[in-house]
């Protein structure tokens, strides 16, 4: 029987629409092999939430450079945990205070990517951390 | 004694050039040496070692160059430049509340900033009220929050609106901002023909880079017309729109695909005005430009000097302007963001020393510095006042400016200038073959070439082919920096203004006039009046453009990388 390969899905969160980033990231982490689905801009929790259930993720990697994730990744996560997804994990980037960080790991955000992040630490931590 | 020495002949100047190249710089570097890398610009333009009187022989002064003020502009647009009048010191601002973003605008003018520039929060950008579902966590994080016309007259309270100039980074929205900011003149007895400044209101680049559009392209094309037709009637010291490449090089273009989508978009409202039947020397002095200024100095330059002989050009052959004011590129330049770091944010501040002497070099009307702090936070006042000083340092200590135009002259210079123009001009003629920007866009041409720019320059990053100080190379720990928070707090007391405002206006009146609005949109009439209308008896922004909506519809974008 043939490995299920890795479904990543990459959103955009709020009203963000800075996607230069969400974008290579889709690229090089499907050209590292993994399926990604790019949910374009501007979803909101419930679109993102929904679109990982539906598209069956194991890792949903979350994109913003507004100031919102403070409000709008724990309102993802108490969704997931509502809607009983236990086997996603989450990853976030963008702009993000050093200073939130811990928090927002509490919250069981598995890992923040500040910008000047290489290309291959995203992949190794996926290769790594997702089975 | 025949003290005239004879001048070389091109030819044994090649010559020499060939002999020096290979005798003296190649056979310099063993085997091993790094001369194995090619020398590119951030834009993987190649350079070469050397550049001689022989790059520049096809060029000649008068007609490639011009003096400062006279076609084709290479040199500057005035003939005076800095001499009569320094670039405008014009910092991007906004956040919080209107009355926060009101005491930064005080506190940059006291430190002698001299122009405002507004920067709003994503739920008005996006034309949605901060009580908006989709608002939640957005209110006063990216920028100041105005939902009406009470919050603008927060805004510009005590700030003399026929004294400074303001620039307003709005785009789909843009028309109702700016009747906001003619209504605010009003009140303090301004009249709009006494006003100047500049609203972005460039939709195409929304398309292709920035994405915050929300109408689809046709109506807003037309809003954007409706605007040139308006202030050439009635705002005549106004720039109606600021044509960017900022956002177009900060998605991840090249220095030339930024200076060529930009004059093409530039292009094409030209066209949709003169199809409307406008006349153009009527409205093109009003049109303005803004570009990035970016990481590799000498390639800026070059950008910015064959911006303003392509745009002269374009008007005076292209669309036959008559006026000398309608061939002038009058720019705005922002040094680039996404060329900040993180890490050592400290160093940040050197970037954008040499980013800003750059546009200064290239004759920018205007320039905003960023903050070092901003790859993490809006601006603190700390790192705010360090980027108005670095302009300042700029204009009063190095002596950049005690002659126009430096670098003219400059084999490398003039070289890299004309072959930007050259390499510009070449997308130009593609992308009008494709039919025009609008179609441009519709097949996807400018959003994949940004994004393929942006994913090999990524790669160049990973591989250490482009070096980033304190990223992928001289990486060290630092200590955090404070930052600028803003409090949720911000939004509990916007909404309950937006509900106390809502429940003092006169609905009725409100609702006749957004009425009237939407009556005006279907008959495509010039939408600046009747959106006055409106805003001036406190219609919402959120409630004039939800009007707009049911006429036009939303752009959904295809979803591509």
């Amino acid at each position: 029987m043939a490995d299920r390969k890795i479904r990543i899905l990459v959103a955009k969160p709020g009203l963000d629409g800075h996607d230069r980033g969400a974008k290579i990231i889709s690229r090089t982490l499907r050209d590292a092999g993994f399926e990604v689905i790019y949910t374009g801009l501007r979803r909101t929790p419930e679109e993102i939430v929904s679109a990982a259930i539906q598209e069956d993720v194991n890792l949903i990697g979350l994109s913003i450079l507004s100031g919102a994730h403070n409000v709008l990744f724990p309102k993802i996560m108490s969704l997931l945990e509502k809607k009983g997804v236990t086997d996603v994990k989450v990853i976030a980037g963008g702009i993000i205070p050093e200073k939130d960080i811990s928090r927002l790991k509490k919250i069981g955000i598995s890992e923040i990517f500040l910008p000047g992040t290489s290309s291959q630490t995203i992949v190794d931590w996926v290769k790594k951390n997702i089975h | 004694m025949n003290l005239k020495k004879k001048a070389p002949s091109q030819k044994s100047l090649e010559e020499s050039y060939q002999r020096w190249k290979k005798q003296s710089y190649d056979s310099s570097f063993s085997e091993n040496s790094s001369q194995t890398i090619p020398r590119t610009t951030i834009s993987g333009k190649k350079i070469k070692e050397l550049y001689t009187p022989l790059d520049v022989k096809n060029l000649t002064y008068e007609e490639d160059l011009g003096f400062p003020g006279f076609f084709p502009y290479t040199r500057g647009i005035h003939p005076t430049m800095y001499h009569s009048r320094l670039w405008t010191m014009r910092q991007f601002s906004g956040f919080g509340s209107a009355e926060d973003t009101n005491k930064r605008y005080k506190y940059l003018l006291s430190q002698g900033q001299t122009g405002l520039s507004v920067a709003f929060h994503l739920p008005t950008i996006m034309g949605i009220d901060s009580d908006h579902p989709h608002a939640e966590g957005e209110v006063g994080k990216c920028g100041v929050s105005i939902d009406s016309l009470a919050d603008m007259e927060i805004l510009f309270d005590g700030i003399p609106l026929d004294k400074i100039t303001t620039s307003m980074t709005i785009n789909a929205p843009a028309a109702v901002l700016w009747a906001m900011y003619i209504a605010v003149a009003e009140k303090q007895g301004v009249s709009p023909r006494q006003i100047s400044g500049t609203i972005q209101n460039d939709i195409l680049k929304e398309y292709i880079a920035q994405k915050t559009f929300i109408f689809p392209p046709n109506p807003s094309m037309k809003l954007i017309v409706d605007t040139f037709e308006y202030g050439s009637q009635e705002v005549p010291r106004w720039n109606t729109i600021s044509i960017s490449g900022y956002h177009i090089r900060e998605a991840g273009s090249t220095a030339v695909q930024e200076l060529a989508f930009t004059l093409r978009d530039g292009i094409e409202y030209v066209q949709w005005a003169l199809d409307r039947g406008l006349d153009i020397d009527q409205f093109a002095p009003r049109l303005s430009y803004f570009f990035n200024a970016h990481n590799d100095f000498f390639e800026e330059i070059g950008k910015y000097r064959a911006a303003r002989k392509i745009w002269a050009e374009v008007m005076k052959n292209r669309f036959h302007a008559k006026n000398p004011k309608s061939w002038l590129l009058r720019f705005h330049t922002q040094t680039s963001g996404v060329s900040l770091a993180a890490q050592q944010p400290h160093n940040n501040v050197v970037r954008v020393a040499l980013q800003a002497l750059a546009a200064v070099l290239g004759g920018t009307q205007s320039l905003h510095t960023n903050s070092l702090d901003e790859t993490y936070a809006l601006p603190s006042e700390n790192a705010v006042t360090i980027a108005l000083r670095t302009q300042q340092i700029i204009a009063h200590e190095s002596g950049v400016t005690n002659t126009i135009d430096p670098l003219g002259g400059s084999y490398f210079v003039e070289k890299l200038t004309s072959e930007m123009e050259q390499e510009a001009k070449n997308y130009i003629d593609k992308i009008d073959n494709m039919g025009g920007m609008v179609k441009a866009i519709e097949m996807g041409f400018p959003q994949k070439e940004i994004a393929d720019s942006a994913y090999y320059y990524q790669k160049a990053v990973d591989n250490k082919e482009k070096i980033i100080v304190g990223v992928n190379d001289y990486t060290m720990d630092h200590e955090q920096i404070s930052l600028l928070n803003i409090d949720e707090q911000v939004a509990k007391h916007q909404i309950k203004r937006l509900k106390d405002l809502r429940n003092s206006r006169n609905f009725t009146q409100v609702k006749e006039l957004l009425g009237a609005l939407k009556k005006a949109a279907a008959d495509e009439l010039n939408l600046m009046p009747f959106i006055l209308d409106c805003v001036k008896v406190y219609a919402t922004l959120g409630e004039i453009m939800d009007t707009l909506k049911d006429v036009y519809g939303e752009y959904q974008e295809p979803i591509l990388f």
